[in-house]
């Protein structure tokens, strides 16, 4: 694995405009971030393998304009919508949607950052069917909010429930285990 | 379970033993899978290893018609109260097998999803150790709870626990 | 329970206003609008709560927000029962997280027109064991354990998806013969998956004596699970670095056992099903999801190539040298309940191909690598050498040590693409593990395949996309 300043300098073309001087080998993935500004791609490869995916990291203002050229350019197989919890590194939530090419055989991972105080991302529902439960998903484990979804409810939890468990600063829970012979404080 | 039942003579030992017999030998457990513990309790009803053999004839879907619960599984926090009620539908007498790790101590699961312990929320008779417990370890299991009810006695249960 | 926080609270659930005529609260007024079967009774016990989930549930038509969703046309409309309409006639009912066809806890709310379906609202979290956050406190050598018992069918897969992704993060390079074993273990569990999946597919739609073939050939290839790893399931055997064990003697002789006894269960149960006329009349042309509504929704594996989108990650992306052997991907072209029935039925086949090549072609060498900071050494090494016992003792304490980073790795398994997220922040526990679970995208997709047809139609095609609730709640 590494990241584009590894990359040996081979045939790759001119830094497109737009794109902060980025050199981006691949060409798929060049042209899919050429319109857009401040973007960050980084190529990963597989275990063991040759395959390579894309981790591109873009501002939230342009969540749903990214996605939507993507899914136009060829990324039209939505896999996965996730949230991170980076508590202390600010900005606090990351936002992951992973697609893929199935014409380009190739995967994207497009990652946005939110801070704590507004954790918002607007919602893909407009763009890809399937982002519904998943971002239903992020919304009840780690609190993200998605302006535009149609049913923003919980999903794995009760639907009283409190707190959102897998932010960082929610505990795991752990009931302490008493053993006969031992101290039971924990 | 426990209750003493005054001491009914000669006749009613006879009776009280084959009344205990007959329930044994032919209870129909819940369909309560839940999660793994489930796959390997199919496969202790199918041809491999044969539950039909102690009379567990058929797995009934509906708690109403069923007199063994075998728990078998993870039981989070949704779940609970559907168990619950599961549990309450049945008619008496009735028995729980918490089936697994999970179901009993809630596993290697220590945490804010799982209850921990399916006895929480319904009284168990039997726990059946593993992760998830083989065919064999199951049937361990029920054949003990049918020593259990041929020990014991005729009563009826309050409802509680 | 508490969320607690250094500057005070996170998002608010719900913002339980009251209304100021009735004095209820918003959750509660919601609640109430249900007429018809609501689980809680009048005379209840007083420690049995009513299984209302509030909003997460089928609301009225006039108060729910999501109509179009329920009713399964957000991508394509393929209607087949026209509406005959009339409000008061349709009836909401509940196919609870009980119940012996739903394949594990899932919860479907159903708006029914007579014996059709109108609107589907599938209810999950029955299942939830929060597995994403137990891999937080569990060190890479342990995360294998947590991780097999998500999708409870495939755990060799799921262990693969794992150790991939943290070799991907450590840079780690498997020896051949360990890359070798893990397409043998993984090929077997998905013959093993199938299996079952041909049984309870078999007893939903009426055969229910395949309940009793299925468990058979099943219970050869669990005998030959147990042999090697020590458990019919949840194997924890393949682990960072390559496997835990290496093959046992005479296995050799149990595979070709297998693979014959495997094949020739399999032609009786397509003897059986293929050409029988009541399980053709439940299974053609029911449950049809077009490949639009495939890439929209996210769904892989088989479900996918039945219908025609020819996308399988042993070939696309391969992992573990599965390249080498060769092997076809099977594909349907109708996408309804059979074509996904025989297309397992094939790989079933195909993979036990794969498990004869890996027979004849097994590499010699290392069942992991050696390296002492992923590995423990022998034990034997640890009364000779004093490095083996501090490697030892600082593998077992702390844990493998992962550099930053995050990786994603997916496999093929046999409901889809299984994949895992790992960000570390270095150490010797993750920071985050995502997973993506491939049956969590066909959940999704059930109003689209089962709005505007009949009830009976329902269940075969939710048990022909085999969903494994273990991997949608974790």
């Amino acid at each position: 694995m590494g990241t584009t300043d590894d990359m040996p300098d081979t045939a790759g073309s001119e830094p497109p405009e737009g794109s902060g001087g980025l050199r981006v080998e691949n060409e798929i993935i060049a042209a899919l971030v050429q319109p857009f500004d401040a973007v960050d791609v980084e190529e990963r490869s597989y275990a063991s393998s040759a395959t390579t995916y894309h981790a591109i990291t873009i501002p939230v203002a342009d969540w749903v304009a990214f996605a939507r050229n993507a899914r136009d350019t060829g990324f039209d197989t939505f896999i996965d919508l996730f949230a991170v919890d980076h508590f202390r590194d600010a900005p606090r939530f990351e936002v992951t949607l992973n697609l893929i090419s199935m014409s380009a055989r190739e995967r994207i991972l497009i990652s946005t950052r939110v801070p704590y105080d507004d954790p918002s991302v607007p919602t893909l529902t407009g763009v890809f069917a399937g982002a519904n439960f998943y971002e239903r998903e992020a919304y009840d484990l780690v609190g993200i909010d998605f302006p535009g979804h149609p049913d923003l409810t919980r999903i794995l939890m009760p639907d009283d429930w409190v707190g959102h468990p897998l932010r960082k600063d929610y505990d795991i829970g752990a009931v302490p285990v008493q053993f006969k012979a031992g101290s039971s404080d924990l | 379970m426990a209750g003493v039942a005054a001491s009914p003579g000669f006749l009613m030992t006879t009776v009280e033993k084959s009344v205990n017999w007959a329930r044994t030998r032919s209870m129909w457990p819940a369909t309560f899978g839940l999660a793994c513990c489930a796959i390997e309790m199919m496969g202790t009803g199918a041809a491999h290893n044969d539950l039909a053999r102690f009379g567990m004839e058929v797995f009934r879907a509906s708690p109403r018609q069923a007199d063994l619960m075998i728990v078998a599984g993870r039981v989070s926090q949704k779940m609970a109260p559907v168990l619950r009620q599961v549990y309450d539908q049945m008619a008496e007498p009735k028995w729980v097998i918490s089936m697994g790790a999970c179901a009993s101590t809630g596993g290697m699961f220590n945490n804010y999803a799982l209850v921990q312990g399916v006895d929480e929320v319904v009284p168990v008779d039997i726990y059946v150790p593993g992760c998830p417990p083989g065919p064999q370890s199951l049937m361990h299991g029920i054949l003990t709870l049918q020593d259990k009810i041929m020990a014991g006695e005729i009563q009826r249960s309050t409802g509680m626990f | 329970m508490s969320d607690v926080t250094e500057n005070g609270d996170g998002i608010a659930v719900d913002d339980d206003t009251q209304d100021e005529q009735t004095g209820l609260s918003s959750s509660e007024t919601r609640r109430k609008q249900h007429e018809i079967w609501v689980s809680g009774t009048e005379e209840r016990m007083p420690f049995a709560k009513a299984t209302d989930e509030g909003s997460q549930e089928l609301l009225p038509r006039d108060l729910d927000p999501a109509l179009d969703i329920q009713r399964g046309v957000v991508v394509e409309d393929d209607f087949v029962v026209p509406e005959r309409i009339v409000d008061e006639e349709r009836q909401i009912i509940n196919m609870g997280p009980q119940h012996p066809s739903t394949h594990g806890v899932l919860r479907l709310h159903m708006e029914l027109e007579g014996e059709t379906v109108r609107r589907v609202k599938p209810i999950i979290g029955y299942l939830h064991t929060g597995m994403e956050k137990t891999a937080e406190t569990l060190s890479y050598s342990q995360g294998s354990t947590n991780v097999t018992r998500m999708d409870y069918l495939s755990p060799f897969h799921n262990e693969l998806t794992f150790s991939l992704a943290t070799e991907q993060l450590l840079g780690l390079e498997v020896p051949d013969r360990a890359s070798a074993i893990r397409v043998l273990m993984t090929e077997l569990n998905r013959v093993a998956s199938h299996l079952l999946f041909a049984a309870t597919m078999g007893m939903d739609v009426g055969a229910v004596s395949m309940m009793i073939y299925g468990w058979r050939e099943r219970e050869v290839c669990l005998d030959f699970f147990e042999k090697t790893t020590g458990l019919r399931m949840n194997h924890n055997y393949i682990r960072v670095g390559g496997v835990a064990a290496d093959l046992p003697d005479g296995w050799e002789e149990q595979v070709v056992a297998l693979i014959k006894k495997v094949n020739d269960g399999v032609d009786e149960y397509e003897e059986l099903l293929n050409e029988n006329p009541v399980f053709l009349d439940r299974t053609l042309g029911v449950g049809v999801l077009t490949p639009a509504e495939i890439k929209q929704y996210g769904i892989t594996g088989p479900v996918a190539r039945a219908s025609g989108v020819d996308w399988d990650l042993r070939k696309v992306a391969p992992y573990c040298g599965i390249d080498r052997y060769d092997f076809d991907v099977p594909l349907g072209k109708h996408g309804d309940c059979f074509d996904r029935y025989k297309l397992r039925m094939d790989e079933i086949r195909q993979s036990l191909r794969i498990a004869e090549q890996v027979l004849e072609s097994i590499p010699n060498g290392d069942y992991r690598n050696t390296d002492p900071k992923v590995t423990p050494p022998p034990r034997a090494r640890i009364d000779e050498s004093m490095e083996a016992l501090i490697h030892h003792f600082k593998l077992f304490t702390e844990g493998v040590n992962v550099p930053r980073g995050s990786a994603y790795q997916a496999v093929e398994g046999p409901r889809g693409e299984i994949g895992a997220y790992i960000v570390s922040k270095g150490g010797a526990k993750p920071w985050r593990l995502r997973w993506r679970a491939p049956s969590f995208a066909v959940v999704q997709a059930l109003p689209a395949m089962m709005t505007d047809s009949l009830i009976a139609d329902i269940i075969a095609a939710l048990s022909s996309t085999d969903p494994v609730l273990g991997d949608v709640d974790r």
